[in-house]
């Protein structure tokens, strides 16, 4: 409870005061703070407890390095869970609860586990809880997951919009810090068109955190005026708020932009996030750097924090991180803490862990009256829930000094995780201490601190040239470089990455991994930075590792006795921070994942009370019950008989439809089949079996000619993209040269099938004089086209799924609607009955005709009792393979039917056919059913299925067993064809 | 990940459909189909790959490599055979 507002400093609108709430405690915080910097200013230290130890834990960095302040956003459907407080832009209203606390933040019963730390070390869990076995899944894990772990997610769907877009830029700028805003001003004033992207809500970077001068003035008039001139550039487009997670291939960068602060709900019908993806002929990384915390005992308690973090809440938010502050440095970075805090008035005292440092410092030390111990380290801390004593020692002493602050300065790690995305492992320099980026993605160029550099001299420099040279790649002429004067701070220190001291030292705060995990991890053999990282779980937290991976690198390198080099380094994934998964879906969720297809007559179908069934991302009429019938079946019993013995119509729009033209056609489709197809003459239609190349059927369907060079196929409803695709293919890579073009017409015409006996005589009556049906003018296969009525022209086909007298009727789709309601009104008269899938199903399986059960991708021609498709006149795709001998076997499983010897027995497609009197074993298998239906012409449960010479066993007995079902049901091997086998209804 | 299509110009890769290894040609003869159909390279490296274009529905023979992504050059698959 140390951290208060200071009365002056800082970027905060002190004129703009919100409120919001923490845990459910009321505090105050201004327009401009981030919620971390609000409750810091509120006294708020404590804000967290730690992933395993639960650990009390306070605020560490400022930005998206933070490993502790992780919180719970809002409440019910938009509680969202493990946000970090740095980046969070505090709005009015905000609604924070701490996590992994129970039952309250202070008083926390799972502190136990910092007792049991000894059971809990690195890998414990494949060492403990491992007897007996059957407990993990029922006991142990459960209470492990309940005991660690971060927030909850809400477990409600999103209730919140999400966009997507696309943008295209010459240069897209990540982070806008000195050098990114350098790089921006030089292409885009050379007419370049830039993207900046900038994580945080406000631009600026580390120019908001120091107290910077550039051009003998303060960087903030600096950034104020480049900003300002950036934003009346019309090529340079500004993203605040806009975090690049990850970069892709060709130049692609994923982004996701906030629309609104995180806890803030959007207003009606606007987005709350935004995905973009931006592709840029260049990039410019100018992410900056991340501080290096140091590794000492205690080093985790509420009020211990980064320096650079102390100095962006006391010189961005006018937040003071403490009463007393002690700075901890290995680098004189940790000094310019120092005298920012003593300026603000914060009693400041620096433990510098080098015996010597530049006698600049040291004066002005003694100008800023900042008390200076050289030669010292912290080694031990004290604070139950907050810092309030450190323990220094130095070669001659050791002394307690009470502070409620402490700032640890270690040196800068580049921000580098996006080179990584393309598998470039980082290498490490030597002098200047830190890993740098080796290799880069194609296209990408680097500017200030992410090089390894890291003065604002550099920046400002490096941010100029690399936003020259994009500019000059890209053809455009950009100005001279321009030196800008600016302060600098010196730069000098060591690396000191673990201080000796009793007590737990920790190196990855999220995750709870100590320097004595470290020491496990090494004494067990987990050396590799692969299995270093698994073993311990070190920087496999949310924030991974920004804080701790470097640090746990150089431990383990202590303990090899190798260098940092040698260890080398695990590589970053994308997402540099986490994305949700509402924004990457975007508006690609729920009805809108697949959008619904309805066919023309769809609407005609609901007032007729159709249920309808998904197929692919169609909806297809299944059954229309009708009042009074209590189960599925007894309607589908009805629309059967109702069109074997009268007429019924079906909307059968969604098979694929291809049209085929050209000089070569016949030819082409004559290789895309297995059967001749150049031989059918115009106005006949004929039934095509489609092979793929490796001899099994793809699918099947039929082939219209409607002119010499003009040919109409279908294909199943399913396979319809697939064919499409494969048509193309078989056409623009075997046979480019001949001339033949097709298109998909799946959606511009609506196909009403219209089958039983009186199919005739009610499209005659419905269609009058513009077609003639008789068997003469209209025999069976015949197609025709014709117009149905002035501008409408119609195609007639006489073909039957169901084998009955039957034709389809196609207009086009904008007449589908008015159509169908065209056949309806004679309808009434011969009783026409709209009959679903259910219906067809059947009426096929009593034919015997295949569908997708039986054309399901291991079937042949042979298998389907087809063999006679295959032409042995031309070449076509899938004839080789085809003839394989393992695929004209004998003992392969040949298309069946079957009923079962008791009528009333029940039967299931799945079940596998048994001789009788063996066991159930793999060995007597001799295939399987693929399709039951009840028939009511039957009277009993039908099936088709593949049965080991099959044909050759008409009249046998084979048991079908169903071990799912627990099924074992004797069945007699039957022709497949159970209606009209000799096809005379056909013929009407 | 982009690929430029010779009609369209350089479009996103939600636009194409995947195929695979470009090298076989369709044989003539009988004995070499089973080959055809079932060998394929699996290079480190350079590799030829047909890709669909599903906006303008032209296969194209893309020259990827497997290692970086970076993407060579890009034709229509019916110019590469247009002899046959």
């Amino acid at each position: 409870m140390s951290g208060f507002r200071l009365a002056q400093g800082g970027i905060v609108e002190r004129s703009t005061v919100l409120g919001f709430s923490f845990d459910g405690q009321k505090l105050q915080g201004f327009k401009g703070d981030s919620l971390a910097s609000a409750l810091l200013a509120n006294g708020v230290g404590l804000v967290g407890r730690s992933f395993k130890y639960h650990r009390p834990r306070g605020l560490f960095g400022a930005g998206a390095e933070e490993p502790n302040a992780l919180v719970t956003l809002g409440s019910g459907d938009r509680t969202e869970p493990n946000i970090r407080a740095t980046t969070v832009e505090l709005s009015a209203q905000l609604q924070a609860t701490s996590q992994n606390r129970w039952p309250s933040l202070a008083f926390d019963v799972m502190g136990i586990n910092n007792l049991l730390s000894g059971v809990l070390a690195a890998g414990f869990y494949y060492k403990t809880f491992m007897w007996p076995a059957a407990l993990w899944e029922k006991l142990y894990e459960p209470l492990i997951r309940r005991a660690a772990g971060l927030g909850k997610a809400a477990n409600l769907p999103d209730p919140d919009r999400y966009e997507q877009g696309n943008l295209f830029c010459d240069l897209l700028v990540i982070g806008s810090g000195p050098a990114g805003l350098n790089a921006a001003l030089v292409a885009g004033r050379a007419g370049a068109r830039v993207i900046v992207c900038e994580d945080d809500f406000a631009f600026g970077g580390r120019l908001l955190s120091e107290q910077y001068e550039i051009g003998k003035a303060g960087a903030g008039q600096w950034l104020a005026a480049c900003l300002a001139e950036l934003e009346s550039l019309p090529n340079v487009r500004l993203m605040a708020r806009a975090t690049v997670f990850g970069v892709y291939d060709g130049g692609s960068y994923g982004v996701v932009q906030r629309l609104v602060p995180e806890g803030v709900v959007p207003e009606a019908f606007h987005a709350r996030q935004c995905l973009w993806r931006i592709v840029a002929r260049q990039s410019l990384l100018a992410s900056g750097a991340i501080e290096r915390p140091m590794v000492f005992a205690g080093n985790d308690r509420p009020g211990i924090m980064l320096g650079s973090a102390v100095r962006t809440y006391l010189n961005r938010y006018g937040v003071a991180a403490g009463k007393r502050l002690v700075v901890h440095t290995s680098h004189d970075e940790g000094w310019t803490t120092a005298f920012d805090a003593q300026a603000a008035g914060i009693e400041t005292c620096v433990v510098e862990t080098r015996d010597t440092v530049h006698a600049d410092l040291i004066a002005k030390a003694h100008r800023f009256a900042v008390r200076v111990v050289l030669g010292g380290r912290i080694i031990d801390t004290r604070g139950a829930q907050g810092l309030t004593r450190v323990t220094i020692a130095t070669d001659r002493y050791q002394e307690h000094i009470d502070c409620d602050g402490l700032a640890v300065s270690n040196g800068w790690n580049p921000t580098l995780h996006l080179t990584c995305h393309h598998n470039n492992k980082p290498v490490w320099d030597g002098p200047r201490a830190c890993f740098v980026p080796q290799h880069l993605p194609q296209g990408m160029r680097l500017a200030g601190a992410v090089t390894g550099d890291f003065s604002l001299k550099d920046a400002l420099s490096q941010g100029w040239q690399q936003g020259a040279a994009v500019a000059e790649d890209c053809g455009f002429k950009p100005a001279a470089f321009e030196a800008l004067s600016c302060s600098d701070d010196p730069q000098e220190g060591v690396s000191v990455w673990s201080v000796a001291g009793k007590g737990k030292a920790f190196i990855d705060l999220q995750h709870d991994v100590t320097s004595d995990d470290i020491v496990l991890a090494h004494r067990e053999g987990y050396r590799s930075v692969e299995h270093l990282k698994r073993y311990t779980t070190l920087g496999m937290g949310t924030d991974q590792g920004k804080t701790s991976n470097v640090t746990g690198l150089a431990v383990m390198a202590g303990l090899c006795g190798t260098g940092i080099a040698e260890v080398g380094t695990t590589v970053f994934r994308p997402p540099y921070t986490p994305v949700a998964i509402g924004a990457l879906a975007g508006a690609h969720r729920d009805r809108h994942f697949r959008p619904t297809r309805l066919s023309a007559a769809h609407q005609w179908a609901v007032e007729q009370g159709a249920v309808f069934v998904e197929t692919g991302l169609w909806l297809r009429t299944q059954y229309v019950p009708k009042s009074g019938e209590t189960h599925w079946r007894e309607t589908v019993d009805r629309e059967v008989l109702a069109v074997r013995a009268g007429v019924g119509l079906c909307d059968v729009s969604t098979l694929g439809k291809i049209e085929v033209q050209g000089r070569d056609a016949a030819a082409f489709l004559d290789f895309v089949y297995c059967n001749l197809i150049s031989t059918l003459p115009v106005g006949r239609t004929r039934y095509g079996l489609m092979l793929r190349e490796d001899g099994f059927v793809m699918d099947d369907g039929t082939v219209a000619r409607l002119g010499e060079q003009h040919f109409l196929i279908s294909t199943t409803t399913a396979q319809a993209v697939a064919v499409m695709n494969h048509l193309d293919f078989c056409h623009q890579v075997h046979h480019p040269a001949w001339d033949v073009r097709m298109v998909s017409v799946t959606e511009r015409w609506t196909q009403l099938a219209i089958a039983g006996p009186q199919s005739r005589a009610l499209l005659q009556r419905a269609l009058g004089q513009t077609i003639d049906l008789s068997d003469g003018a209209t025999p069976y296969l015949a197609c025709r086209n014709f117009m149905l009525a002035e501008g409408v022209p119609a195609r007639l086909f006489r073909v039957s799924f169901s084998g009955e007298l039957a034709y389809e009727l196609a207009v086009p789709a904008d007449y589908g609607d008015a159509v169908v309601r065209h056949l309806a009104q004679p309808g009434r008269e011969f009783g026409l009955t709209l009959y679903g899938t259910e219906a067809m199903g059947v009426m096929r399986i009593e034919k015997g005709h295949v569908a997708g059960n039986e054309l399901n991708g291991t079937t042949t021609a042979r298998d389907l009792g087809l063999e006679k498709m295959m032409s042995r006149k031309k070449d076509f795709i899938g004839r080789v393979m085809a003839q394989r001998p393992a695929l004209q076997a004998d003992d392969r499983p040949q298309l069946v039917g079957f009923k079962p010897v008791d009528p009333a027995a029940r039967m299931t497609a799945g079940a596998h056919f048994l001789p009788i009197g063996h066991p159930a074993t793999i060995g007597h298998d001799q295939g399987y059913m693929t399709s039951v239906a009840y028939s009511p012409h039957c009277g009993c449960l039908i099936g088709l299925g593949l049965l080991q010479h099959g044909p050759q066993r008409i009249g046998e007995r084979v048991r079908a067993y169903d071990a799912l079902r627990g099924l074992d049901t004797l069945v007699e091997i039957v022709s497949p064809v159970f209606v009209d086998p000799k096809g005379e209804r056909l013929h009407g | 990940m982009r690929l430029p299509c010779p009609y369209c110009g350089e479009r996103d890769s939600r636009e194409f459909t995947y195929r695979g290894d470009a090298g076989p040609t369709r044989p003539e003869a009988d004995e070499a189909m089973a080959d055809y159909v079932y060998l394929r390279d699996n290079p480190l490296g350079w590799h030829k790959e047909y890709w669909l274009h599903t906006v303008c529905r032209t296969w194209l023979v893309v020259e990827r490599n497997t290692v970086t992504h970076a993407v060579g050059t890009v034709v229509p698959a019916r110019n590469q055979r247009a002899a046959s």
